[in-house]
């Protein structure tokens, strides 16, 4: 896969389809790939790389590197694509600048899964077929590629590309009981109390980095409402408790029917705060209230909530929803 | 030299618990950070915590001060917490040497007394590191964590832990401990030996410093390879606000409605608001910013620190940056332009 890759970018680049290449270059270790845009055929056979550690969608980069002059390749797995229609949907990105190759894929690692498994110190890791035989400094070990998959590809909803202009590798399928929705059930079930408890465990530990936002292709905006100084919210940290948990309510609603659950906010918290399951709450809730809908699947249809029909469900709504009132 | 077995460990912390405050590293929330000691606590498997040990030193949100505002009076309010004695166990070498840095920074004149309250309150009890991670090139700022420092040092070996005090501090506290017992001081020299055989074999640990000095300066700061580097930086701070020796921080005030906090939290160089002036901001895109910070730590803090780098090779900003890009290959990238 990687070899047809680099190939498929080196043509583009000297066939004159395009100028720039977007995809993921080597680093230090065998993990830590960094977006990076590529202008020769040299950086590409030295630096590009594209393994199960390409996790990062760089559909969000192609906001700024659609406004420059000429035209940039960007090599999109599947869920990156949603990101893309949806990033296209909202005028974000210059379709004439870019060259969507599409790839096929299986799930992507996570480095802090396979450290969680007990992988200390891992020097190199080495895919063969569905085990990854690593190497580390206190000996060899082995374990299976589903015991190192990023939590997103474990409930992955689609292996389906939704928008290229041309694909590398087989097409899959959008995939119906992922079972993503399972824990925001379990948190649905819960007491208000326990749910508070387990919403506040988690957010407590943020430490208002910001990466989520950052990172995510549903924020775009030029200058976030919590970086204006002006606003008269912006922060740095949490003043108390309530603050921390307002600001990814805010994030939360503000990406609502945009989000397309592409699970990158999750995978840059440093402080591993499950993020996905806001934003899936969100989803689960429109697909109940307004009928099913993924966001970036297509690029004709409005967000449900930033649309009206008379079919629209009533603010009482939470009445009927919201369970026992205090 | 004292030493204890290992399986007496929670009655170790008990006793250090039973005289003043005691942090662990513990595992919460699926990573391990430094918690106040309860009973029954266990010391993370984990080679380090997530965020470092800085937070118990400077905290990433203090009040200063605070004003009630009645009518058209306003009273100043005391609002520092005048803080207690605790003890920190578990500090790795890197982040124990973190704490040099930032003495460097808050201990000089103008003293900042509210890190220095917690200075003078906290012992630092460090724990070698027997297990070492790929990310780890504490020694490439000849840090050894077979020597890790701190007020009293400690090491495990098999089944029994081991505990040297470094300063008056820590001889106080190690004495106050009547469970420990008197050993003899090359006890650890395996464990020490077995640690540098690791350290001698990390990927990162020989990393090249030469030419990152004040003579060099604008050399670095003009070498053209900022802009690749910087490229795909989302501005986010993560690296900053994991790192043990990133010391910048913001004053605010929080309208409480009837008057004013005014506290301090961190900040980031790698923000479009740090420093922000009248005129607008000083570093206008985030290739200036994401040089601060590599500048600082690399160039500008060793020029004004007697050689001293403003990092101690913790790998957090390796192993949490969502892009991978750290001061690792920014130090690798630039050493070629100065060779
Ligand atoms: S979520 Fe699905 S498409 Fe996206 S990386 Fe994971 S497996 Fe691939
Ligand atoms: S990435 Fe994580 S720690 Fe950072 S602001 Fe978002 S939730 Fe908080
Ligand atoms: S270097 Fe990495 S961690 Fe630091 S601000 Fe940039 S993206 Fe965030
Ligand atoms: S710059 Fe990175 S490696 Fe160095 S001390 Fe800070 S977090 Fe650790
Ligand atoms: S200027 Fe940047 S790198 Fe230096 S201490 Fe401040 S936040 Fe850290």
């Amino acid at each position: 896969m990687q070899e047809l890759i680099k190939a498929k970018a080196i043509e583009l680049l000297e066939n004159g389809t395009v100028d720039r290449v977007l995809g993921w270059k080597t680093g230090e270790f065998f993990y830590d790939l960094t977006p990076a845009v590529f202008t020769s055929r040299e950086e590409i056979e030295k630096d590009f790389v594209y393994s199960v550690f390409s996790g990062a969608n760089l559909s969000k980069y192609l906001v700024k590197e659609s406004r420059k002059d000429g035209k940039v390749a960007a090599f999109l797995k599947p869920c990156d694509t949603y990101s893309f229609n949806q990033l296209l949907k909202e005028h974000r990105i210059w379709r004439d600048h870019v060259h969507v190759v599409g790839i096929a894929c299986d799930g992507m690692c996570d480095m802090e899964k396979i450290r969680a498994y007990g992988a200390k110190g891992v020097l190199s890791v080495e895919r063969d077929g569905d085990t990854l035989k690593l190497e580390t400094l206190y000996g060899p070990m082995t374990m299976n590629k589903a015991d190192a998959e990023a939590e997103r590809c474990i409930c992955c909803k689609s292996r389906k590309l939704v928008a290229y202009d041309e694909k590398i590798g087989e097409d899959g399928d959008v995939i119906e009981n992922s079972g993503r929705f399972d824990m925001v059930a379990k948190l649905e079930a819960m007491t208000p109390d326990e749910r508070y408890a387990f919403w506040q465990g988690e957010l407590s530990k943020c430490i208002r980095c910001n990466a989520c936002r950052n990172v995510c292709p549903a924020c775009t905006c030029e200058k976030c409402v919590f970086d204006n100084p002006k606003s008269g919210i912006a922060q740095k940290a949490a003043v108390n408790s309530f603050e921390e948990s307002m600001y990814h309510i805010i994030r939360a609603f503000h990406v609502a029917s945009r989000c397309t659950d592409c699970g990158e906010c999750s995978r840059v918290c440093p402080q591993n705060i499950p993020l996905h399951l806001l934003n899936r709450k969100f989803i689960k809730d429109i697909n109940e209230l307004y009928g099913e809908y993924q966001s970036g699947a297509d690029l004709e249809t409005r967000p449900p909530l930033m649309n009206f029909t008379q079919e629209d469900c009533e603010p009482s709504v939470v009445y009927e929803r919201g369970g026992k009132q205090a | 030299m004292k030493q204890l077995a290992l399986s007496k460990l929670n009655e170790l912390f008990a006793a250090m618990a039973a005289q003043q405050q005691l942090y662990i590293p513990a595992d919460k929330g699926g990573q391990a950070q430094f918690l106040p000691y309860v009973d029954g606590m266990e010391l993370t498997k984990s080679l380090n915590t997530a965020r470092s040990a800085k937070d118990l030193f400077f905290p990433q949100t203090e009040d200063i001060v605070g004003f009630q505002v009645k009518g058209t009076e306003i009273t100043i309010e005391e609002t520092r917490d005048p803080g207690a004695p605790f003890v920190v166990f578990g500090v790795r070498a890197c982040d124990a040497r973190s704490f040099e840095i930032l003495d460097r920074v808050f201990l000089s004149d103008p003293v900042d007394t509210f890190y220095e309250t917690r200075r003078t309150n906290g012992t630092v009890v460090t724990l070698a590191c027997t297990r070492p991670e790929e990310t780890c090139f504490c020694g490439a700022f000849g840090i050894d964590p077979a020597n890790p420092g701190g007020d009293a040092a400690a090491w495990m070996a098999g089944e029994t832990l081991y505990l040297k005090a470094n300063t008056k501090k820590g001889e106080k506290l190690l004495s106050s401990l009547p469970l420990l017992a008197d050993c003899d001081d090359n006890a650890v020299e395996t464990v020490q030996a077995e640690i540098h055989a690791i350290t001698e074999k990390l990927p990162l640990n020989k990393l090249d410093l030469t030419g990152f000095d004040g003579d060099h300066l604008m050399e670095h700061f003009n070498n053209p390879a900022w802009s690749k580097l910087s490229e795909s930086c989302l501005g986010c701070g993560t690296c900053t606000f994991v790192c043990p020796t990133c010391q910048c921080y913001d004053v605010r005030d929080f309208d409480t409605g009837h008057g004013v906090r005014r506290f301090r939290c961190w900040d980031s160089c790698m923000y479009s608001d740090f420093t922000m002036m009248a005129h607008g901001t000083n570093r206008p895109t985030q290739k200036e910013r994401f040089r601060q910070r590599f500048m600082h730590k690399l160039v500008y803090f060793p020029s004004n620190n007697d050689g001293i780098y403003g990092c101690v090779g913790c790998g957090r900003c390796l192993a949490k940056c969502p892009i991978s890009m750290n001061i690792v290959k920014v130090a690798k990238t630039l050493g070629e332009g100065t060779k």
